[in-house]
């Protein structure tokens, strides 16, 4: 923590950075802190309670972020593949943020909930990480804490979902899906979705619904999803956000697990890394074709 | 066709399919096949359009929202885009929005996928035959028509 925030300082101090973004203790648990002022830099901190990822403010539709000046953000792993993401998709260009990485052991499934990491309580994408200590930072911190507790859920309610029959999993994901109230809160936490008009909100002609009613939001999520596909980075975000608790990192994990088999593609924190869908093999498997 | 008129008399079901084609291959396919007098089954609507990678899925999402109970999607076989890789690109997007389509429960037999070049006239019947063969035996797409919606323009101005 110390180190994090001598480094924050430094930044800060130097000029080199207009910002880091990072985390702070709020009034009701962890919260995502834009700290601009070098005596501010010790309000940093690093716990298990970090969730956020802090990636979606790198993106372009948040001009606001850069107008603070150069920026500084600090990453987990997971996160990290985010920045990856935003600057293989040249969203963001590499020289023009600093990216402090910090070794991590998992953090919790809810900034403001219980601070110990159990398996009952670490979040979902912390079981078996690849990327405890990040990779292609400026800045790595901190020491390396043991792995993450507990077992994954989502890909065991997963291949579960897989076994039961089409009918079982169309009224699953109906009844989940018409909790939806469209409130946007998984695109707008989400570092990936980016465009600066969505196409769920164009009415002319309008692919998608607006209104929550199972047909539109079946739309949008089918949609969502598949705008995901070999882009997602699997940070969680958009399940967290979710105020209806809508399994979202289902189907985010079922496009990642598509694009796995078919064509060996993993989430990476490596932008030079070309992405699935927008790219092909000439021999790319086609037993679905007739 | 002349029996169709007959089926819908007795109300035996009759599945709408609507066929998202590339004009360059799949069309000009199906264009061959009526010059040639090929008989098929009459149920498949074709939409026409400029290339495979020009078909979002949100095409076949609103196709199923408009009423179809089956979709098929066609175009030049690899290697033969006219605009070099469009097919390339179709194939990697179906092969994930097939598997999602499956996991969200929406029967992958509803949908069939396929190349058909300018002179594959009879596949194109084949295709259109057992497409139709297969989702008359699944019968109406019921499931996915009932899912509530707002306005009521949806099945109003479905295709017929």
């Amino acid at each position: 923590m110390k180190e994090l925030q001598e480094l924050a300082r430094k930044l800060l101090t130097d000029g080199t950075v207009g910002v880091v973004i990072g985390w702070e203790e709020g009034p009701r648990g962890i919260r995502p802190y834009f700290c601009t002022r070098p005596e501010d830099a010790d309000k940093l901190v690093f716990t298990p309670r970090c969730v956020h990822n802090l990636a979606t403010y790198l993106s372009p539709r948040r001009s606001n972020v850069r107008e603070l000046g150069k920026v500084a953000v600090v990453v987990k792993g997971c996160d990290n593949k985010a920045v990856a993401g935003l600057v293989r998709e040249t969203q963001l260009k590499r020289e023009d943020v600093v990216v402090i990485g910090v070794r991590c052991g998992g953090v919790v499934l809810d900034p403001y909930g219980p601070a110990e990491l159990t398996a009952n309580t670490v979040a979902d994408r912390c079981p078996g990480c690849d990327v405890r200590e990040p990779h292609n930072t400026d800045h790595l911190v901190g020491e390396l804490p043991p792995p993450p507790p507990g077992e994954q859920r989502t890909a065991k309610l997963m291949s579960e979902l897989e076994k039961s029959s089409p009918d079982q999993r169309w009224d699953f994901w109906i009844e989940q899906l018409s909790k939806c109230v469209r409130c946007n809160a998984c695109r707008e936490v989400c570092p990936m979705c980016f465009c600066e008009r969505c196409l769920a909100d164009k009415t002319q002609p309008q692919w998608i619904d607006s209104s929550p009613h199972p047909r539109g939001n079946l739309a949008w999520h089918l949609t969502r999803a598949m705008h995901q596909a070999g882009r997602c980075a699997g940070c969680g975000e958009c399940e967290r956000a979710c105020p209806m608790d809508i399994p979202l990192m289902l189907l985010n994990r079922k496009v990642a697990q598509v694009v796995a088999d078919s064509w060996g593609y993993k989430s990476s924190e490596d932008p030079a890394v070309a992405a699935p869908i927008g790219t092909f093999n000439k021999d790319d498997p086609q037993e679905f074709i007739k | 066709m002349s029996d169709n008129g007959n089926k819908q008399h007795d109300n035996s079901f009759e599945p709408r399919i609507t066929a998202f084609v590339c004009t360059w291959c799949t069309y000009t396919g199906a264009d061959l096949a009526g010059t040639s007098r090929l008989q098929m089954e009459s149920n498949v609507r074709i939409i026409r359009l400029p290339c495979t990678g020009r078909i979002d899925p949100l095409f076949i999402i609103k196709a199923f929202e408009r009423g179809a109970d089956g979709v098929i999607v066609s175009g030049c076989h690899p290697a033969d885009c006219h605009y070099t890789a469009g097919n390339y690109h179709a194939r990697r997007r179906f092969t994930v929005f097939r598997e999602l389509m499956d996991f969200i429960g929406i029967d992958a037999r509803r949908l069939t996928f396929s190349w058909v070049s300018a002179s594959e006239g009879t596949k194109w019947k084949e295709i259109v035959d057992e497409t139709t063969d297969r989702v008359r035996a699944l019968g109406p797409f019921t499931a996915y028509h009932n899912l509530a919606g707002g306005a009521e323009e949806a099945m109003a101005g479905g295709v017929q």
